[in-house]
């Protein structure tokens, strides 16, 4: 009988030892971006491909007020709706006086500078594919923006999910830097590859989840239901969508669908993002999604 | 374009009369949804029109564009007041992607049709030539994104 105790309380202290390690959050060495010198053209390309402002401006911003990063767009998920914080350069109620690291930290690692996990709404399972050199330049450009002194959001999240720690567990699960796409790539979709995979995270929306909320990498941008609740979010792979390259690129231009039905919801804000890039960029995602598996 | 924007403040007041006097009579819901739905449908075709000399499928014909993109700008400037009764949202009927939020107060629909409207007027000042219409083409895009953005359900 003692014996047995025993054994099970040896498991135990392995199990939270386990646990312990698995879940604690991982802090980048300031080594990653030695050296590293921003360029803050660079870093408006990586503001508008990373879609910032998308989560980041209020709801109803349009036009300049864009730029003001004061959070509070709702996204709505299985385990409760997540409010984008404000990432303006207020150092108070956004990040004026986060570094490069806390940046990268936090888009690479889903870690805060206080060493708290982020809940993976944001989206950094896709960011951990951008390189140091764009994280430093986006730091540089977010730091030209306005800043806005209205508090963020807490999140509305309930039991088990409100527990941070676990989400290391999670992370441990699902967040890697392996691309998903990565046979009979060229120049042109390996650069559409960086955007759709990297900056745009667009699996976000355009990828299934399974129970815990990661995403079905097997059935990459094959569709999905919409998060909140209304319609589904459409498979864009070759299985599904015959449009051509240049109906891909004109309606990451203008928002027009080769039928002139214009782009609405979320996606909305995708193109309007995707419009201020440079016309070869749009090329190169077109390219990509061309390449990508076919999910019928 | 003092007349179209006259006609657009008409037809945002008179789609509040309407929207009383019409009652969500379940035949005038059905009606109205394949009147508005063919508007769109209008748009699109004279947009094709554009958008196909745009994009370089189809060679530039300076009075083919203006004429669609007049169409454009008239079709803007159509009062859709009747279209748009209460009760032929996505929630109560079958057949529409229009979102509640439309009806709703704090709505700004009048405001993304004011800015759909000034942006096909400023297809139609810009059809005669290629690179016009190719220039006019994103902020139409964003126009129709406005309204579709906020109000129309997603498939």
């Amino acid at each position: 009988m003692g014996r047995i105790f025993s054994i099970l309380a040896v498991l135990i202290v392995i199990g939270a030892a386990v646990f312990w390690y698995v879940t604690r959050p991982v802090m980048a060495d300031a080594e990653v971006l030695a050296g590293i010198e921003p360029d803050l053209e660079r870093g408006e390309w990586v503001f508008y491909a990373g879609g910032c402002a998308s989560c980041h401006a209020p709801e109803e911003a349009s036009g300049e007020d864009k730029l003001v990063l004061s959070g509070g767009r709702p996204l709505e998920s299985d385990f409760g709706t997540f409010y984008a914080p404000n990432i303006s350069p207020d150092p108070e109620q956004g990040i004026g006086d986060w570094s490069a690291l806390d940046l990268y930290n936090a888009m690479h690692n889903g870690v805060s500078p206080e060493g708290s996990h982020y809940y993976p709404a944001f989206p950094y399972t896709a960011y951990v594919h951008a390189t140091p050199d764009d994280i430093v330049s986006l730091h540089a450009f977010l730091q030209t923006l306005p800043a806005s002194d209205t508090p963020s959001q807490p999140h509305e999240v309930g039991f088990p999910f409100n527990i941070r720690r676990a989400l290391g567990g999670w992370k441990f699960l699902f967040q890697n830097d392996d691309y998903v796409v990565t046979a009979g790539l060229n120049e042109t979709t390996t650069q559409g590859r960086y955007i759709a995979e990297a900056l745009g995270h667009c699996a976000e929306c355009h990828t299934s989840r399974n129970i815990l909320g990661g995403l079905n990498k097997s059935e990459w941008l094959g569709g999905a239901p919409n998060p909140s609740g209304r319609g589904t979010i459409p498979n864009i792979t070759p299985g599904a969508l015959d449009w051509s390259e240049a109906d891909l690129v004109e309606y990451f231009t203008s928002g027009f669908t080769p039928m002139f039905d214009s782009a609405g919801g979320h996606m909305a804000d995708v193109v309007s993002n995707l419009s201020q890039l440079p016309e070869e960029d749009r090329t190169a995602l077109a390219a990509y999604l061309k390449a990508v598996p076919p999910i019928e | 374009m003092t007349f179209t924007r006259a006609t657009l403040l008409g037809g945002i007041a008179a789609t509040l009369a309407a929207t009383a006097v019409f009652a969500a009579s379940h035949a005038n819901v059905e009606g109205a949804i394949k009147a508005r739905q063919s508007h769109m449908q209008l748009y699109a075709f004279n947009l094709g029109i554009l958008g196909n000399m745009a994009k370089g499928e189809v060679a530039f014909d300076a009075d083919a564009a203006q004429a669609a993109a007049d169409n454009l700008a008239a079709l803007a400037a159509i009062s859709q007041a009747a279209y748009w009764p209460e009760g032929s949202d996505a929630d109560s009927v079958e057949g529409t992607k229009a979102l509640p939020a439309i009806w709703e107060s704090g709505s700004d629909i009048g405001a993304k049709v004011a800015a759909m409207t000034e942006a096909a007027d400023a297809m139609a000042a810009a059809a005669g030539s290629l690179e016009g219409v190719q220039g006019a083409m994103g902020a139409l895009g964003g126009a129709c994104g406005g309204c579709h953005q906020t109000y129309r359900q997603t498939n």
